[in-house]
């Protein structure tokens, strides 16, 4: 098992027809995901690379029985593109683009109240269960099938980890990049539920990053709810105050945010936290061998 | 995106928040002919003259003052301006004046702060009251919590009438002047969301004599993704205020922050330039900059890249740490050579390439005759560079 996805996971790709679109499908087909379809308004009818193209998510749906989406469409539009997937009953949305206005996620945030989709992003590498399903832009071959939860706001940065992770033989679970903006699809606190109940998942790497309060609420969660093994890095102690770190998340203001009172209120919680982030992979390894 | 008060006040008096009249002065004799306008009724009248720069606490560190003739107005002006103001939000370098906004003054009563911000952990935009007004509002969360009163506003639906009174009742306000506040909040929250604001501050916000509600300061940023759809706010950024490094980086897509450090950092991917950054620091070493070159850098951002990072006269080793994922190492490792001879790097280079291709990307620095240091891990890579940077 695994969480979100897995190798019967059937996907779409919002704004298949771009650069970005078309690369990345012929990336996740490589790798092994189940593509079934494309969407790109007006350009219905059309195919790249025999993924039949439509022209609404809806019709896609209906054609191909897709149950997630992969949204590259650009930002002025994208909020509208994760409003259609979520209108047209998609169980899981990836939304890659990054450069969404924050209020248009408002909205998105306020338009999904009631209804079953999960968002995972936007302004993230997406999800992947190593060897059975990936949807997004990270690099397939570092991973391998194992039983690390990897939870990320970053994208490089989790590749990195994954790597560690990789090179000492654990392997991961499922990994979700959940996005570096203010207002997301998906919190640390949703994921570490997942992966606490996925019987595959033995240990979880929680890799957060400066700017608002998602890693003291997972820190919350996990002292009353998660028994696995939980290792945190918090990105950002040299971040100076006020200044936007390239995510528009990644900001300590009003000296709100900062990465110390992170690991301090995950150090509380019963999370193993490393300060080196070369040794991330290595605190995993610690932790699963003391068990 | 940050602008200066009288810009903020400009964009507020369009939606109809209540602003004090004011026109901006570049010269003292510019600021003595707008204060002959607002004095010239004459008797127990005032005009402020105030000092446009984007730090707060101006008014402590001299840069705000209040004049009642118009020939006081310009001796404040040719004070201020041309001064480099030293608050607890410039820096110890300061920032010079460059231009006063001369406002009509009011008789004040009562003071209050109202605030709107984007609140992370509710995923709505927030509106606050506090009848602390004229303190700095962290301040206020800290030691006093209960004074701040919040209303969240359902973006379906906007800020509704009975929250903009719940807040004006908290205040203590009675009517009329209660309606009063419910105009000036609505018509804030219209010009938040109109103008996709990260944050908006009316701080003061007067009660005057005369029964008015005035913004007698206003602060606004806005969210730097939503800027595409206002062209007429991006025109009211003022380099002037901004690291001219910042702002070259950002026109080559770059995220570059500059630092008081010695160790140069070029790192792909946000998350990770920040990881570096912080490794640099455990080995005791202090990072020059924070740069973020993207996911997938070309050869032209790497040469901007290297420019930017060698134009710090502090900088006395570089750090260069890239993931490669969906970007070979071996075309970043080319760009690097190219890059550093076109640039002609002449402090400590260490390079650390790990993901795609890294064996070939390795090979291409070693057969490139450059005098690059090359790491395999993150660790390994911050230790070498620290060492370097001693060295020089």
């Amino acid at each position: 098992m695994s969480i979100l996805i897995d190798k019967s996971t059937k996907v779409i790709c919002q704004g298949i027809t771009g650069e970005q679109g078309t690369f990345h499908t012929r990336q996740m087909v490589s790798y092994g995901t189940r593509m079934v379809g494309g969407v790109t308004p007006g350009k219905g009818g059309t195919d790249v690379d025999g993924v039949h193209v439509y022209n609404t998510v809806a019709e896609a749906v209906k054609n191909t029985g897709a149950d997630a989406s992969v949204i590259y469409v650009p930002a002025p539009f994208a909020a509208d593109a994760i409003m259609e997937a979520v209108d047209a009953g998609l169980r899981v949305i990836v939304c890659i683009t990054e450069g969404i206005p924050a209020l248009d996620m408002v909205k998105v945030r306020r338009f999904m109240e009631g209804r079953a989709s999960r968002l995972i992003g936007p302004n993230c590498p997406g999800i992947i269960t190593p060897e059975e399903c990936k949807i997004g832009i990270m690099p397939g071959h570092i991973h391998k099938k194992g039983k690390v939860g990897v939870v990320s706001r970053s994208g490089t940065l989790t590749y990195e980890v994954v790597d560690q992770l990789t090179r000492l033989g654990l392997g991961q679970s499922t990994c979700v990049g959940i996005g570096g903006d203010p207002i997301n699809g998906t919190s640390f606190v949703d994921i570490l539920e997942m992966f606490e109940k996925d019987p595959e998942t033995e240990a979880i790497a929680m890799i957060g990053e400066i700017g608002g309060t998602a890693e003291e609420e997972a820190a919350e969660f996990v002292k009353k709810n998660v028994k696995k093994p939980v290792v945190g890095y918090i990105a950002g102690v040299t971040a100076p105050k006020g200044k936007r770190m390239g995510h528009a998340g990644a900001i300590i203001s009003g000296g709100k945010g900062t990465a110390d009172e992170k690991m301090e209120a995950l150090e509380k919680a019963g999370v193993k936290v490393t300060r080196s982030p070369a040794e991330i992979g290595n605190t995993v390894l610690e932790v699963l061998k003391s068990m | 995106m940050n602008i200066h008060e009288y810009q903020a006040k400009e964009i507020l008096a369009k939606y109809g928040v209540a602003v004090p009249r004011g026109q901006i002065a570049f010269t003292p004799t510019e600021a003595e002919e707008i204060a002959k306008e607002f004095l010239k009724e004459g008797g127990g009248a005032v005009c402020a003259v105030k000092a446009q720069i984007h730090a707060g606490g101006r008014g402590k560190a001299g840069g705000v003052k209040l004049a009642v003739t118009h020939q006081e107005a310009k001796k404040h002006a040719s004070e201020i301006l041309g001064k480099v103001l030293v608050t607890h939000q410039t820096g110890p370098q300061g920032k010079e004046v460059k231009k006063v906004l001369v406002e009509e003054g009011s008789k004040i009563e009562r003071e209050f702060y109202l605030g709107v911000v984007l609140d992370r952990a509710r995923q709505r935009v927030c509106m606050m009251a506090s009848s602390e007004g004229g303190v700095e509002i962290e301040e206020v969360a800290s030691k006093s919590p209960e004074k701040i009163f919040k209303q969240y506003i359902d973006p379906a639906v906007g800020l509704q009438p009975f929250q903009a009174r719940n807040l004006a009742f908290a205040l203590g306000l009675k009517k009329p002047l209660t309606g009063k506040a419910v105009k000036f909040m609505s018509a804030l929250y219209n010009a938040f969301v109109s103008t996709d604001s990260s944050m908006a501050e009316i701080n003061p916000l007067v009660v005057t004599a005369d029964g008015d509600i005035l913004a007698l300061d206003a602060k606004i940023s806005f969210d730097d993704n939503g800027l595409f759809r206002h062209k007429d706010i991006e025109e009211m950024r003022d380099l002037d205020e901004e690291d001219l490094k910042e702002v070259a980086a950002s026109r080559f897509n770059l995220n570059y922050v500059s630092l008081d450090g010695s160790i140069g950092c070029m790192v792909n991917g946000a998350g990770l330039a920040m990881a570096t950054m912080d490794i640099i620091k455990l080995y005791g070493g202090n990072p020059a900059n924070f740069l973020d070159v993207g996911g997938g850098a070309t050869r032209e951002q790497v040469i901007v890249a290297f420019k930017l990072i060698m134009s710090d006269p502090n900088v006395k080793a570089l750090l260069v740490n890239i993931f490669g994922g969906i970007m070979r190492c071996d075309i970043i490792a080319e760009g690097i050579v190219e890059a550093a001879k076109d640039v002609g790097i002449n402090a400590p280079l260490v390079v650390r390439l790990q993901g795609t291709n890294v064996e070939k990307g390795r090979e291409i620095l070693k057969g490139s005759g450059l005098n690059v240091i090359s790491a395999e891990r993150m660790d390994e890579a911050a230790e070498k560079v620290v060492e370097a940077a001693k060295g020089v």
